[in-house]
């Protein structure tokens, strides 16, 4: 099952829902806020989701996730909100009878989040400035205006 | 409707193309109607507009076509098939003419792209004519050509080169762009005229809800609004968008998404649609 959710996440919480007696491996992701983002200090993130379709997109990823590897559950949580250096921003789990489909599972799991739902970031930076991560209006992004 | 001309530019003069077999489509392209007009008359009255004297060009085989004889007509006189034949027609019929060419097949042709072309004629150029935004090349069928080309389309012509495009690549003549993309696209096939069928009325008006997120929220300054535009595509509607708010451009991998679910930029709107902005995303 995938999540948002606004509150910290509860992450031993989410272990003991993965848990299986079945499982002979679970193999756990956690995106945390790092300080420092392409050589600036970075104090704080804020994310925002279009919360209806990324509950759409993040089952579908899970879904995809059980057709191609040979795994028993597997649970996302994503964060919204203003987070704080260090805080867990992202949560994947997948329990599998065997390591490989584990291993393998999440990280299909967490790279598909990554690019296919709909949550942006904003980072805020130790000098005060702030910006949105991957779509600075330089010249390197701008798509060259046409007639 | 006459048009003065300055000093020593000749006379404009219309040509509508209309000789083509239509073998692709399977029917007279000349004859699908787009906004209750025959293609061929809404490009004669396009071209019309900007002439002192139009005329279609037709194969020998079409003089007794009821479409085609309602209108003066120049009849091809080399027999061969291709637009070429009609353009070196029609200037041997009135050699001090310079003229003004549009095939029939153009539905998305609009006055604007024209004026453009009629704004840009001048003595220093044979041929005025568009680049196409597919290839780049010459757009041989919506262009002015001047008495002056003449001579050397004709030994082209002579020379057993019978396309125009590849003609008015050797004449080495300045492109213009196109004021308006799309307004030359051409139709071929009965997908191509479905797709524009529903393009043309599609840049009707239309009540549309649009969402921004995340930079695009804060470039517009706003996070929904109701707006009433003529937005053919997603595309294009964050074009008109962009020129209501300052800040607000397009940016690449920027994604889109039409009554919750995501679609590709070119996909063509409805009235009543709820249009979603998405930025790069970034999640993780």
């Amino acid at each position: 099952m995938f999540s948002i959710s606004e509150r910290e996440l509860d992450t031993s919480m989410l272990e003991r829902a993965l848990a299986n007696d079945g499982a002979g491996a679970q193999v756990v992701f956690e995106g945390r806020v790092r300080n420092a983002n392409q050589g600036r200090d970075v104090t704080r993130l804020d994310y925002e989701a279009h919360a209806g379709m990324a509950l759409k997109e993040g089952q579908r990823i899970l879904d995809a996730a059980r057709e191609q590897f040979a795994i028993l559950h597997a649970l996302a949580v994503h964060r919204v909100g203003s987070l704080a250096i260090g805080e867990c921003a992202v949560w994947v789990g997948v329990s599998a009878t065997h390591r490989d489909a584990a291993f393998l599972a999440c990280r299909y799991i967490i790279d598909e989040l990554k690019s296919g739902l709909p949550i942006w970031k904003k980072e805020h930076y130790a000098d005060g400035d702030s910006g949105w991560v991957g779509c600075e209006y330089d010249t390197h992004e701008r798509v060259s205006s046409q007639g | 409707m006459p048009r003065t001309h300055l000093g020593s530019m000749a006379p404009l003069y219309g040509l509508v193309l209309a000789g083509g077999q239509s073998t692709r489509m399977g029917r007279d392209k000349a004859a699908l109607e787009f906004d209750g007009l025959s293609a061929l008359e809404r490009a004669f009255s396009l071209v019309d507009a900007r002439c002192e004297q139009s005329f279609i060009s037709v194969s020998r085989a079409q003089g007794d076509d009821p479409l085609r004889n309602g209108f003066p007509r120049i009849e091809d006189r080399h027999g061969s098939v291709g637009p070429a034949d009609g353009i070196l027609s029609a200037q041997l019929s009135h050699p001090h003419a310079a003229w003004l060419v549009v095939a029939c097949d153009l539905p998305l042709l609009d006055a604007a792209t024209l004026d453009a072309l009629v704004a840009r004629r001048g003595t220093e150029r044979t041929v005025t004519a568009f680049r196409s935004t597919e290839d780049g090349l010459p757009e041989p069928l919506c262009a002015i050509y001047e008495p002056a080309s003449h001579a050397r389309l004709e030994a082209f012509f002579a020379g057993g080169m019978n396309c125009p495009r590849k003609m008015l690549m050797r004449l080495d003549i300045g492109l213009l762009e196109q004021p308006r993309l799309g307004a030359l696209d051409n139709v071929n096939a009965p997908a191509d005229l479905e797709h524009m069928h529903f393009a043309t009325h599609n840049r009707r008006l239309k009540t549309l809800d649009i969402e921004y997120f995340a930079l695009f929220r804060e470039r517009a300054g706003t996070d929904r609004e109701t707006v009433r535009l003529g937005a053919s595509t997603p595309e294009e509607l964050f074009e008109l968008l962009s020129e209501r708010h300052a800040g607000l451009e397009p940016l690449r991998n920027m994604k889109v998404a039409v009554n919750d679910e995501m679609v590709a930029m070119t996909t063509l709107l409805r009235d009543g649609d709820t249009v979603l902005f998405f930025p790069p995303v970034s999640g993780g």
